[in-house]
């Protein structure tokens, strides 16, 4: 048998995740649901961002303008089909609409472009001009929420109800929740896969040593570009299910600190691994709900936390948790 | 004389009031080993980065095997057959010695939009990484770190990614920099069984090897080229012993 802890390890997470509603039911508290849909959506965004930057050394610092555009591409379309108005006052046929089926590839489409455009021009950077102008860019999209008043502007939108789909109850928080985790254990497995194959190889070697993989005959930037691309779309993925968690779309979702707690979620659960970001999310969200009853500065504690972390667990719990046992 | 496989014309460089290279005309004939000798600063290192294309060119233009690729990025360079070694060691330090060669052969074995197989188990991959590893005797190291090989070992490894591609021109720039006697001998009796294989520019500071493999040497100083021609004429001119090996011998 196979005892290796990284083999059962994300496995034993997927059965703890899995095992949440019944958990919630058997205790008789809801809101964990609820509490751990955020942790899977929120996941799914971190570990998107550990794809470039733990692979492909790509710190950015602006990967909550993905949540923010996939939430604002369902809440947009969601306000118009509320309204019955026209997405574009010259294109009267073009409805919105609150069909899941539609709107959460939209949402990913748009993310993607986003993040096609954004990479284009911030991977010609490198190192911390490469940080600055991934965070110039969602300070943009930031502000840009917030000029827009038709859409709530800096109060954000209230969706009437979750987009729909066939088959799935979206409404009920279980069902919700299982989609959500459906999304996440999908996503976990497709990155796996990537970095593993040679597009992944690619990436680790252009993060190492990007003037020997020119020389080697690789265009490194396309390979940066379609892996930006790709978190960028799985971040927007995340940002369409969380405004349905919330059925409430607001800036702030894209605000900087968003990006950071994203980035301290990876570096928290382990850099480099896809794995090691769910059980960050998990533990930075646990531990906001718990601390957070006590002291709005919870920060506080969270601080010294990662501290020791990047101190002494170099690749975050997940790596320390499979390394250890080694010995 | 033989069609050259390269071939440069006015190749100049600048870095501010340092003329790097000052109209640099050289032809390395295919099948050719050709050295490029000459002392620290002289602009060897800047010629090699311009010919693989890392440098950009000020003036002049470089034909590689009929084409022009003066203004070719690097690596479309490197899939029309150029590769190369540097100066100071370039490997993938964190990678195992075998995925370092693997990602060279890789980078000539079609695009990597590969998104689902694994890598480390594709067999086309890893045959002719091991291949180019037993080819310059480090197959026993594969599985190794290549960060935690010696250095002379790292500057096999080196070898053995430029050669993975299968090149038609190598460009290695001092190979046996930094290199002990007998790690120095080894390889350059790797670069003498090489020289049927692919045609190389070599900059190198040790004359014994540049004098004993060379087909033609040329002497480059102040970024210019003194003289170009057989070891036996290099020995034999004046300029040269006067302007560099002489004083080379001196220090
Ligand atoms: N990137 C650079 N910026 C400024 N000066 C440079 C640069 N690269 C090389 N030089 C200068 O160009 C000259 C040639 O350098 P180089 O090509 O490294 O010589 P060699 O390899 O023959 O020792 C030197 O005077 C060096 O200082
Ligand atoms: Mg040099």
């Amino acid at each position: 048998m196979d005892i290796e802890p990284r083999r059962w390890l994300p496995l034993i997470g997927l059965a703890a995740l899995a095992a949440v509603p019944l958990i919630a039911a058997l205790t008789d508290d809801p809101y964990l649901v609820t509490i751990f849909t955020r942790v899977v959506i929120l996941a799914l965004a971190a570990a998107s961002l550990d794809f470039i930057l733990g692979y492909g050394a790509m710190v950015s610092l602006g990967h909550a303008a993905f949540l923010g555009i996939g939430a604002y591409t369902v809440g947009i379309l969601a306000h118009h089909h509320q309204s019955g108005a026209p997405l574009l006052e010259a294109v009267p046929w073009l409805t919105g609409t609150n069909a899941a089926l539609i709107s959460l590839p939209l949402a990913i489409a748009v993310a993607a472009l986003c993040a096609l455009l954004i990479g284009a021009l911030s991977l010609r950077t490198r190192a911390l001009h490469f940080i600055m102008i991934t965070l110039a860019f969602a300070q943009m999209f930031f502000f840009l929420f917030i000029a827009m008043a038709r859409y709530g502007g800096g109060d954000g939108m209230v969706m009437w109800q979750r987009n729909t789909l066939p088959l799935i109850n979206t409404g009920d928080s279980v069902q919700f929740y299982y989609l959500c985790l459906a999304f996440l254990a999908g996503s976990v497995f497709l990155l796996r896969r990537i970095v593993a194959a040679r597009f992944g190889r690619v990436l680790r070697g252009a993060a190492e040593n990007e003037r020997r993989m020119a020389a080697l005959g690789f265009p490194v930037f396309r390979y940066r570009l379609a892996a930006f691309t790709l978190a960028g779309a799985i971040g927007g993925l995340a940002g369409a299910l969380m405004a349905n968690l919330e059925t409430f779309v607001s800036p702030s979702l894209l605000h900087w600190s968003q990006s950071g707690e994203l980035m301290v979620m990876v570096i928290l659960g382990g850099l480099g691994s896809i794995y090691g970001p769910v059980l960050g999310a998990t533990l930075f969200i646990m531990l906001e709900e718990t601390l957070a009853a006590w002291t709005e500065h919870w920060m506080i504690i969270l601080g010294p936390i990662l501290i020791l972390v990047v101190l002494y667990a170099r690749r975050g719990l997940f790596g320390w948790l499979t390394w250890r046992r080694h010995g | 004389m033989a069609e050259a496989l390269l071939c440069t014309r006015g190749l100049s460089r600048r870095f501010g009031a340092v003329q790097a290279t000052d109209h640099v005309d050289l032809d390395v004939a295919a099948g050719t080993l050709h050295a490029v000798i000459g002392p620290n600063g002289a602009g060897k290192s800047t010629l090699i980065g311009q010919l693989a294309g890392e440098i950009a060119t000020d003036a002049g233009r470089i034909v590689f095997a009929g084409d022009d690729i003066t203004r070719l990025p690097v690596h479309r360079r490197a899939h029309a057959g150029l590769a190369r070694s540097f100066q100071i060691t370039s490997i993938f330090s964190g990678f195992s010695v075998r995925e370092n060669v693997a990602l060279a052969v890789q980078a000539h074995a079609g695009h990597s939009f590969r998104f689902w197989r694994r890598a480390d188990r594709e067999r086309g991959l890893n045959e002719r990484a091991e291949a180019m590893l037993a080819r310059v005797n480090l197959g026993d190291e594969a599985q190794r770190l290549a960060g935690e090989l010696a250095h002379g070992q790292k500057r096999q490894l080196e070898l053995a990614m430029a050669l993975a591609g299968n090149p038609r021109l190598l460009l290695l720039d001092e190979p046996m920099a930094g290199m002990g006697a007998e790690e120095g001998a080894r390889l350059a009796e790797l670069l003498r069984s090489l020289r049927d294989e692919v045609t190389i520019l070599l900059v190198e500071h040790d004359m014994d090897v540049v004098f004993s493999l060379s087909d033609q040497i040329t002497v480059l100083i102040f970024g210019r080229v003194v003289i170009t021609g057989t070891p036996e004429a290099i020995r034999a001119s004046d300029e040269v012993q006067a302007a560099y090996l002489g004083e080379h011998a001196a220090c």
